[in-house]
């Protein structure tokens, strides 16, 4: 770049083919550097690839399979050697109880007949409860996608290694993945309550902070002009913008938690659940990350009121129509798409949230489903959170399937907030 | 307000008799705008709050005889459970992530800029934008993941299991870069493409080449926008905390003396492990945490630490805007 100045010699430009040289160096640092933008953004790609790979990659794969109890040597066990029937299911009746009742501890046992006693089970409840109590298939090894399908060998090979093992194409995002509670064995493992506490939490968010924000932006454009408090509200909405989220953990912490418990635990309603702890409920938490997309709503709502043009709310007024009449009847009606794509990303944004529900002390292990606002809760990025910290490989595995349900979840809200864009963009 | 001195003007006689034309009071839309005028102002009540909240605790905080200001800002310890409470190895933290992640994202992001706004086609745009809309759209806590199952293996399998720690900061500031990355590139973009046209025509019309255009006039006429996208990425990459809750280690990394600290450079170390401020935050109150401890109180103290530098950084960025921005 130093040399693009033409050198004068001997009191003169260059010209002919010396001054080509120095056009076509130019141009060659251009294309050069051009490259290099194009590289940086190329970098971009591969950045959100990499992202997308290595979800994918780590939520499907071979697991290996094994059994606590081979059913096999439980049989033998039980008929010694001889007349033992060749699988579980085909045991009489009698026997499978006498199988269950001779593996299973005493109290264990007390535990199951409290529920329904063992003999008046059918037989498929039998094989059920055999199966989760006493064989206990649990995987000893999980492989990678990639590993799965370039390495197929080495993953038999390993799995020889492992005894009695049967290997297994395993879709972490399965039904029963979504379907069932949290868990501590993370063959059983799901995002149930995740998923639930995360639209619980996102619902009242929502709730919060959709009439405030908007009734904040009407507020900025059409009510506040260029008044002194209109401009403190706006610089200050600016700042909040760019407050770190965990801070407002801390503010809801201090205020929600633990200011107003006896609100947000619900016990002004009368609600007394022993489960609730101490205000670290589904309230708190959605009011908390209510306060956190505030600005954000507020911001976008206010553009898309200041798009609606003016001879609309000019229209109103010359038909004799108060402010109000005009915003309520012309401002809002062809703001509200843009208003609602706002809402939107910022709804995104409170699902995908984790930092300030850590801090106003999320429940990390919860197996009931949130049925009330007062409800401890659990939500999908905490149970990421949660299980990408532990070290077990089966964790990452489900830390992965989390991550692929969060982000469809991302995605059909933001698809929807595009759809709504698109179908009702004007143009006036 | 004129109606009292001069009524005749404002009635006129029809044949129904006199109609009043003065504005009717109308206490329905006064209550609408007041309602409307309470929702701005519940951002007012939420920034007072946050500070509130954290001048209080804090402040229960330096006066518990345990803890000194001074200390505070002085000692190279952060140990709540031998009484060390000294700002640094957090800060320290902090500051090594974010720098990486600025070394990442800067270069990068105005590259993305620059390229987005000067040389790419309409339909290169219309592909682009959206990717790095759903980059920036990924939540953090995702990145954090990323951080760990992808960058941290690579990192120690280029560099070596010896230097590089499974929980290390390289990581953790990388992918924060491209966290930040988005930002970066959309905000140097706006700031790029305010430019008017007719400079860049002008410099064409001189015979700069496109790349000559680019860096000696559009990004100079740019630049303020560009400076306040830097520091309002570099707030963004000091109160982010997921991505070293996850991948960047759990316990500050300690040092005896100031001595001690520098000797060998050990804290600049970026493969070892270590806890930025909100990591520490996350850390202590994930677990069972009693409003009596000084646990709870010490991380208000950081917190208010932490939003202090960040507010700075967000008005030093506005200011920039404000001052520098220019009118064409």
């Amino acid at each position: 770049m130093e040399d693009s100045r033409l050198k004068m010699e001997n009191g003169s430009y260059p010209e002919g083919r010396e001054l080509q040289r120095f056009v076509d160096r130019r141009q060659l640092t251009g294309q050069i550097w051009k490259t290099v933008f194009l590289g940086a953004t190329a970098i971009g790609i591969i950045a959100l690839m990499a992202l997308l790979y290595n979800v994918i990659n780590e939520s499907f794969g071979y697991v290996a399979w094994q059994n606590t109890v081979e059913p096999a040597a439980l049989l033998r066990e039980h008929y010694g050697d001889a007349s033992a029937p060749a699988t579980l299911e085909e045991a009489p009746r009698a026997d499978k109880v006498a199988m269950l009742k001779a593996n299973i501890s005493k109290g264990r046992a007390r535990a199951l007949a409290e529920t329904k006693a063992l003999e008046e089970r059918t037989d498929a409840e039998l094989v059920q409860l055999l199966t989760d109590e006493v064989v206990k298939p649990r995987i000893a090894a999980t492989w990678t996608l990639v590993e799965s399908i370039f390495d197929k060998p080495a993953i038999e090979e390993a799995a020889l290694q492992i005894p009695n093992s049967t290997l297994e194409f395993r879709n972490w995002v399965n039904r029963s993945f979504i379907a069932s509670p949290q868990s501590s064995k993370p063959e059983y493992a799901g995002v149930r309550t995740a998923i639930i506490g995360s639209l619980w939490v996102t619902f009242i968010a929502f709730l919060f902070s959709v009439p405030l924000g908007v009734g904040a932006a009407i507020y900025l454009e059409e009510y506040g002009g260029s008044s002194r408090a209109a401009q403190i509200i706006e610089t200050n909405i600016n700042n909040l913008a760019g407050v770190p989220s965990i801070i407002y953990g801390m503010l809801g912490l201090a205020v929600f938690v633990r200011a107003f418990e006896a609100l947000t635990s619900g016990r002004i309603f009368g609600v007394v659940d022993p489960t609730t702890a101490n205000g670290r409920t589904v309230l708190s938490a959605g009011l908390t990350l209510g306060l956190l997309i505030l600005p954000l709503i507020i911001i976008n709502a206010r553009e898309a009121i200041r798009a609606v043009p003016n001879s609309l709310r000019e229209a109103g007024y010359g038909l004799g129509a108060t402010k109000w009449q005009t915003i309520r009847a012309h401002v809002l009606p062809n703001a509200i798409p843009g208003i609602m794509t706002g809402v939107i990303l910022a709804v995104s944004r409170a699902l995908g949230e984790t930092a300030p529900l850590v801090v106003i002390g999320a429940s990390t292990f919860i197996v009931i489903d949130p049925n009330s606002p007062f409800s401890k809760f659990t939500t999908l990025p905490i149970q990421i959170y949660q299980w990408t910290s532990r070290p077990q490989p089966e964790f990452q595995h489900l830390a992965a399937a989390a991550i692929v349900v969060l982000l469809v979840l991302l995605l059909a809200m933001n698809a929807t907030a595009i759809l709504l864009r698109n179908k009702y963009r004007r143009s006036y | 307000m004129q109606g009292e001195i001069t009524k005749p003007l404002i009635t006129t006689q029809t044949a129904e008799g006199e109609i009043d034309l003065r504005a009717k009071k109308r206490p329905g839309e006064m209550i609408v705008q007041g309602f409307l005028f309470f929702c701005g102002a519940v951002s007012i009540l939420t920034t007072v709050g946050i500070v509130f909240v954290l001048f209080e605790e804090a402040l229960v905080f330096f006066r518990d005889p345990a803890v000194s200001l001074v200390e505070f800002f002085t000692k190279t310890m952060w140990q709540p459970k031998i009484g060390a409470f000294g700002i640094f190895p957090l800060l320290l933290a902090t500051l090594l992530t974010s720098i990486i992640g600025m070394m990442v994202a800067l270069p990068l992001g105005v590259a993305i800029a620059i390229y987005l706004s000067e040389y790419a086609t309409p339909r290169n745009r219309s592909i682009l934008k959206p990717v790095l809309e759903i980059l920036a759209g990924v939540p953090t806590v995702v990145y954090g993941f990323f951080a760990l199952s992808f960058v941290t293996p690579i990192l120690r399998d280029a560099i070596g299991k010896d230097t590089v720690d499974l929980f290390n900061m390289a990581s953790a500031g990388l992918v924060i870069g491209i966290l930040i990355l988005p930002l970066v590139a959309s905000m140097s973009e706006d700031a790029l493409s305010a430019v008017p046209r007719s400079l860049r025509e002008a410099a064409y019309g001189l015979g700069a080449t496109r790349l000559e255009t680019a860096l000696k006039i559009v990004v100079p006429a740019a630049l303020s926008g560009l400076g306040a996208a830097f520091i309002v990425a570099i707030s963004r990459a000091v109160g982010e905390t997921m991505v070293v809750a996850i991948a960047a280690g759990s316990g500050p990394r300690n040092f005896a003396s100031w001595g001690d600290a520098f000797k060998n450079l050990a804290l600049f170390n970026p493969f070892k492990s270590g806890e930025t401020m909100t990591g520490h935050i996350v850390r202590i109150s994930g677990g069972d945490l009693s409003y009596n401890s000084i646990d709870y109180t010490s991380i208000f103290a950081i917190a208010l630490m932490l939003f202090v530098i960040t507010l700075t950084l967000n008005i030093i960025s506005q200011q920039i805007v404000r001052r520098y921005r220019m009118r064409y």
